[in-house]
C-alpha cells in the first residue's frame, strides 16, 4: 500500500515533523471515530483500545501507546507504524472477524516492500488466536503447519530472532506464553541488589540507600537479603556503601542456585565457575565466613573481578584458583557441596544480551551441552558422598533450552550415582520429563525453571543433586548383556532406589533393556541374581587380562582384607566401597563387581587432606 | 606462600601499629580460631589456618600452574600500605569521620579537607595513621593525619587535614592490582 512506500522515504524525518504528523493522524482518527465509523468498526476499535490499555499502563493518547509498543524497535519502524495507524484500524476490523492466511503473492510482495511492523504484530496476535482454537477458527483447506510457518516468520521479523532460536522457543513454550516471553525479553529486568549480611543488615542498608535518594523495595517473600531498585539519583554501583561492601549488584536469578545449595557453616564448598563472585560471596555470607570456599574460574581475566568483589565484601574464607573445571577432581576433591554455574548459550538472558537472538545455532547449543556434561561429571566426582552434612551438588544455567538443562541432568543421572532432590525453592516451573524426542527420568520434575515473563527474573534453570555413592559406575560397556546384568543386580539388591539406581548404572540406553529390566525386577530371585552376576563376570573376564586378575583376587578376599589393603592402593572409591560393604553385607556382591573395575577407571581422585582424614576415620572405626 | 621472616614481621607490625596500635593483639589472639600471616607475591595474607591448609593443597598438586590470588589479603609490602578493611570496627585507635559531601571525593583518591571533616578522634598527633569513616560509620579507607586534633580546630576550611593513602574505591579503580 502507498503509505508504506511513503514511510520508507521519510526514514530520516525529524522528531518534530513526526510528532506533527502524528497529531494530524490523531485528529483524523478522532473525527472518524465519532462520525464516520460503522457500528461494527467502532466496536472493534473499542476492543482494540481496551486490549492496549490492558497491556500498557498509560493510555493518555494513541501517540503514547505507539511509543510504548514499539519500544526496542528503531525510529524507522516507528514512523512506519505511525503512518499506518489509520489504515490499521480498518484492516484490523477485518482481521478480528476472520483471520486468513496471506496468499502467496501477498507474501511475495511483502518481501519486496518494507514490512509494516504494526500489521505483523496484529497478524501474530490473530494467528495465535486461531491456533489456540484451531478447530473453530481455522480457514477451510489450510492446515496447522501453514499457520505455524507464517507465525514463525512473523515472529522472526517482529522480534528479530533467527529461525533456529524461534523454533526452539516455540517448542519450549505454549503459543500463548511465547509472545509474553518474547515481549519480556525486550525489557530489562529490574536492578536487584543483595545485602551483604557479613557487614550490615537489610534494614540498615535500605535506610542508608533511601537517604541517598534511591527508590527501593524488598525483593520478595522468598529472599531475606534482596532489594529491588526502581530508580536512583546516584549510581548504585558507586555509592560509599557499595564500595564498603555492604551490598552486591546481582540479578535475582543468581540468588536461587545458592539458596538451593544452602551451604552450611564449616563446610568445604566448591564454586566451579565463580566469576564475578556474586554467588561465591552469597555462599560465604550463608556460611558466615567459616569453612572454606574454593572459587574457581577458567578465565583468569574474570578472576580479577572475583578477587575484587570478595575483598570488597569482606569474604575471608575463600581461596581463588584458576583451573579448567574439567580437571577438577584431580586438583582437589572431597567437597561437601559443589555449585556448578555452567557456561551456556545464554538464551535466558536475551534481555541482557540481545546478540543471542541471532548469533546462536544448533551447533552452539550442542557444543555448550557437551561442555556442560563434562563439567557436570567432574563436578559430581568432586563431591564427597560420605560427607556428614553435605554430598550435594547444584547445577544451574542461565539458558532455557532443554538440551542444556534437562538433557545434561539426565545424562548425569545415568552416568553417576546421583539422584535429584527438591531444590528447596517453592516457586518456578517444573523441569520437563519429556520433550519432543527426549524422554527423561521422572525425577526431573524436581528441577526448577524460571522465566522472565512469569517470574520477572532472568531465564534460569536449577537442579539439585544428592550424591549417594562415591563409586563411579563402570564406563562404556559395549554390550547390552553386561548392562542387563548390572541392572539386574541393582534391581534385586536395592528395591528402594530402584529407578534412579537402575538409571545410573545403565550406560547405553536402548529401549529394549527396559523390558529386560522389568523382567529382572519381577523375578527378583537369588538365582537370577547369581546368573546375572556370573554373566557380568564372564563378560569382564573375556575383556581384559589385568581386570581378570584383579577380579580373581577380589573374589577370594574377605571384607577385612580388602579394607586393610586400602591405604596402599590409594583409591578413595575403594575406601568408600569397603566401608559400605562393611556396613551391610548384602551389598557385598554388587560392590565387588564394581571394585574389580574401579582401579582402572580411577578418575575421582581426592584431595590429599581429605584422603588422610578418611584414612584416619577408617582406622578409628576399626 | 610462606610464613614471614623475622624482619618482615617486624616491618608489618610496625606498619599495622600505626593504624591500630595496641589492638594488634586482638588480631593474633582471636576467639574464633587460629589465624596466621603468610606472604605471597609481595602481599601479606591474614588467614585462618584452615583456609591456609586448603591453599596448600593447590600448592602441592600443581605448583607450576597455581596463579592463585587468595582472599584475606591483609597488607602489602611495596606499593604503600593498603589492605582490605575487614578489620573490626573496634580495632583502629584513631579515626576520622568525613561528611557525606566529602565522601565521594575521598573515594576518588583525594585528600580530606577541613571543610569535609566531620569528626576526629581526640589527641590525634600529626602524621598519625588514621582510618577514615563516613558519618554513618562505614569504613572508607586509610590516611595520615596532616594536622593534629588541636591544629584542626583552627585551620581554614580549604586546608588538608588527612592525607589520602588508600580507600575502598580502589576495589573498582585498581581491580587489576588486587590480584
Amino acid at each position: 500500500p502507498e503509505p508504506n512506500v511513503w514511510a520508507g522515504c521519510s526514514n530520516g524525518s525529524s522528531s518534530l515533523r513526526r510528532s506533527r504528523r502524528e497529531k494530524q493522524t490523531l485528529q483524523c482518527q478522532v473525527s472518524k471515530n465519532l462520525w464516520e465509523l460503522l457500528p461494527i468498526e467502532r466496536a472493534a476499535k473499542k476492543e482494540k483500545k481496551l486490549k492496549e490499555s490492558m497491556a500498557l499502563s498509560s493510555d493518555d493518547d494513541d501517540d503514547d501507546d505507539d511509543e510504548m509498543e514499539e519500544d526496542g524497535d528503531d525510529d524507522e519502524q516507528k514512523s512506519d507504524a505511525d503512518m499506518d495507524e489509520e489504515d490499521g484500524i480498518q484492516t484490523n476490523t477485518d482481521d478480528v472477524d476472520n483471520f486468513r492466511l496471506p496468499s502467496a503473492e501477498e507474501s511475495e510482495k511483502e518481501g519486496v516492500l518494507s514490512v509494516d511492523l504494526k500489521t505483523v504484530h496484529q497478524r501474530i496476535k490473530d494467528n495465535i488466536d486461531v491456533l489456540c482454537n484451531f478447530s473453530a477458527k481455522r480457514e477451510e483447506g489450510k492446515d496447522r503447519a501453514e499457520y505455524l510457518s507464517l507465525l514463525k516468520k512473523d515472529l522472526c521479523t517482529y522480534y528479530s530472532y533467527n529461525d533456529f532460536l524461534i523454533e526452539k522457543l516455540m517448542d519450549i513454550f505454549p503459543l500463548s506464553e511465547l509472545v509474553d516471553f518474547l515481549e519480556a525479553n525486550e525489557i530489562q529486568r529490574p536492578v536487584t541488589i543483595r545485602t551483604n549480611t557479613l557487614k550490615t543488615r537489610r534494614r540498615d542498608l535500605a535506610q542508608a540507600l533511601i537517604n541517598r535518594g534511591v527508590n527501593l523495595d524488598p525483593l520478595g517473600k522468598w529472599s531475606k537479603v534482596g532489594l529491588v531498585i526502581y530508580d536512583s539519583s546516584v549510581p548504585v554501583g558507586a555509592t560509599p556503601e557499595y564500595l564498603a561492601g555492604h551490598y552486591m549488584l546481582q540479578g535475582a536469578s543468581s540468588f536461587l542456585p545458592v539458596m538451593a545449595l544452602s551451604p552450611q557453616e564449616g563446610e568445604l564448598v566448591l564454586d566451579m565457575s565463580s566469576a564475578p563472585g556474586g554467588k561465591t560471596s552469597y555462599m560465604a555470607q550463608l556460611m558466615r565466613n567459616t569453612g572454606v570456599i574454593v572459587a574457581n574460574d577458567a578465565n583468569a581475566e574474570r578472576l580479577k573481578s572475583v578477587v575484587g568483589n570478595l575483598h570488597r565484601l569482606g569474604v575471608t574464607n575463600a581461596v581463588v584458583c584458576n583451573y579448567d573445571g574439567r580437571q577438577f577432581p584431580k586438583v582437589m576433591g572431597g567437597f561437601d557441596r559443589v555449585l556448578l554455574d555452567a557456561p551456556c548459550s545464554g538464551t535466558g538472558v536475551i534481555a541482557k544480551d540481545p546478540a543471542v537472538k541471532t548469533s546462536k545455532n544448533e551447533a552452539d547449543i550442542l557444543r555448550s551441552a557437551h561442555l556442560q556434561k563434562e563439567l557436570l561429571l567432574s563436578a559430581i566426582d568432586s563431591v564427597n558422598a560420605t560427607s556428614a552434612s553435605g554430598g550435594y551438588l547444584v547445577y544451574c544455567t542461565c539458558s532455557i533450552t532443554v538440551e542444556e538443562n534437562e538433557w545434561v541432568v539426565d545424562y548425569a543421572l545415568k552416568k553417576r550415582n546421583v539422584k535429584l532432590v527438591p531444590t528447596g525453592l517453592d516457586f518456578g516451573k517444573e523441569g520437563f520429563t519429556s520433550f519432543k524426542k527426549f524422554r527423561f527420568h521422572p525425577s526431573l520434575r524436581l528441577t526448577r525453571r524460571f522465566y522472565p515473563h512469569s517470574h520477572n527474573m532472568d531465564g534460569f534453570f536449577v537442579a539439585k543433586f544428592k550424591k549417594f555413592s562415591n563409586v563411579i559406575p563402570s564406563a562404556s560397556v559395549g554390550k547390552d548383556e553386561t548392562t542387563e546384568g548390572a541392572e539386574a543386580i541393582e534391581a534385586t539388591d536395592s528395591p528402594k532406589d530402584k529407578p534412579s539406581k537402575g538409571k545410573t548404572t545403565k550406560e547405553t540406553v536402548p529401549a529394549k533393556t527396559d523390558a529386560v529390566k522389568q523382567k529382572a525386577k519381577t523375578n527378583g530371585t537369588t538365582a537370577a541374581k547369581k546368573s546375572a552376576n556370573v554373566k557380568t563376570k564372564g563378560q569382564q573376564n573375556s575383556q581384559t587380562g589385568p581386570k581378570k586378575a584383579k577380579i580373581a583376587k577380589m573374589d577370594g578376599e574377605t571384607v577385612k582384607k580388602a579394607h586393610g589393603k586400602n591405604p596402599a592402593m590409594k583409591t578413595p572409591e575403594q575406601t568408600n566401597a569397603s566401608k559400605t560393604v562393611k556396613k551391610d553385607g548384602s551389598r557385598f556382591e554388587k560392590k565387588q563387581t564394581k571394585k574389580g573395575k574401579s582401579p582402572l577407571k580411577m578418575k575421582n581422585r581426592m584431595g590429599k587432606n581429605k584422603f588422610k582424614k578418611m584414612k584416619h576415620k577408617l582406622q578409628k572405626n576399626k | 606462600m610462606r610464613p614471614l621472616t623475622e624482619e618482615e614481621t617486624k616491618t608489618m607490625f610496625e606498619k599495622l601499629s600505626k593504624y591500630i596500635g595496641e589492638n594488634i593483639k586482638l588480631l593474633v589472639d582471636r576467639p574464633d580460631g587460629t589465624y596466621c600471616f603468610r606472604l605471597h607475591q609481595d602481599r601479606v595474607y591474614y588467614m585462618r589456618t584452615q583456609a591456609f591448609r586448603t591453599f596448600t593443597v593447590f600448592w602441592k598438586f600443581v605448583p607450576d600452574k597455581w596463579s592463585i590470588g587468595t582472599k584475606c589479603c591483609f597488607s602489602m609490602f611495596g606499593s604503600g600500605s593498603r589492605y582490605a578493611d575487614n578489620l573490626k570496627p573496634s580495632c583502629p585507635q584513631f579515626k576520622v569521620w568525613v561528611k557525606p559531601g566529602a565522601e565521594q571525593t575521598f573515594l576518588y583518591g583525594n585528600h580530606v579537607l577541613k571543610s569535609g571533616l566531620g569528626r576526629i578522634t581526640e589527641n590525634t598527633n600529626q602524621y598519625q595513621g588514621v582510618v577514615v569513616y563516613s558519618m554513618a560509620d562505614v569504613p572508607l579507607g586509610f590516611g595520615v593525619a596532616a594536622k593534629s586534633t588541636q591544629e584542626c580546630r583552627r585551620v581554614d576550611p580549604m586546608s588538608i587535614v588527612v592525607f589520602h593513602q588508600a580507600d575502598v574505591g580502589e576495589f573498582i579503580r585498581n581491580e587489576d592490582a588486587l590480584t
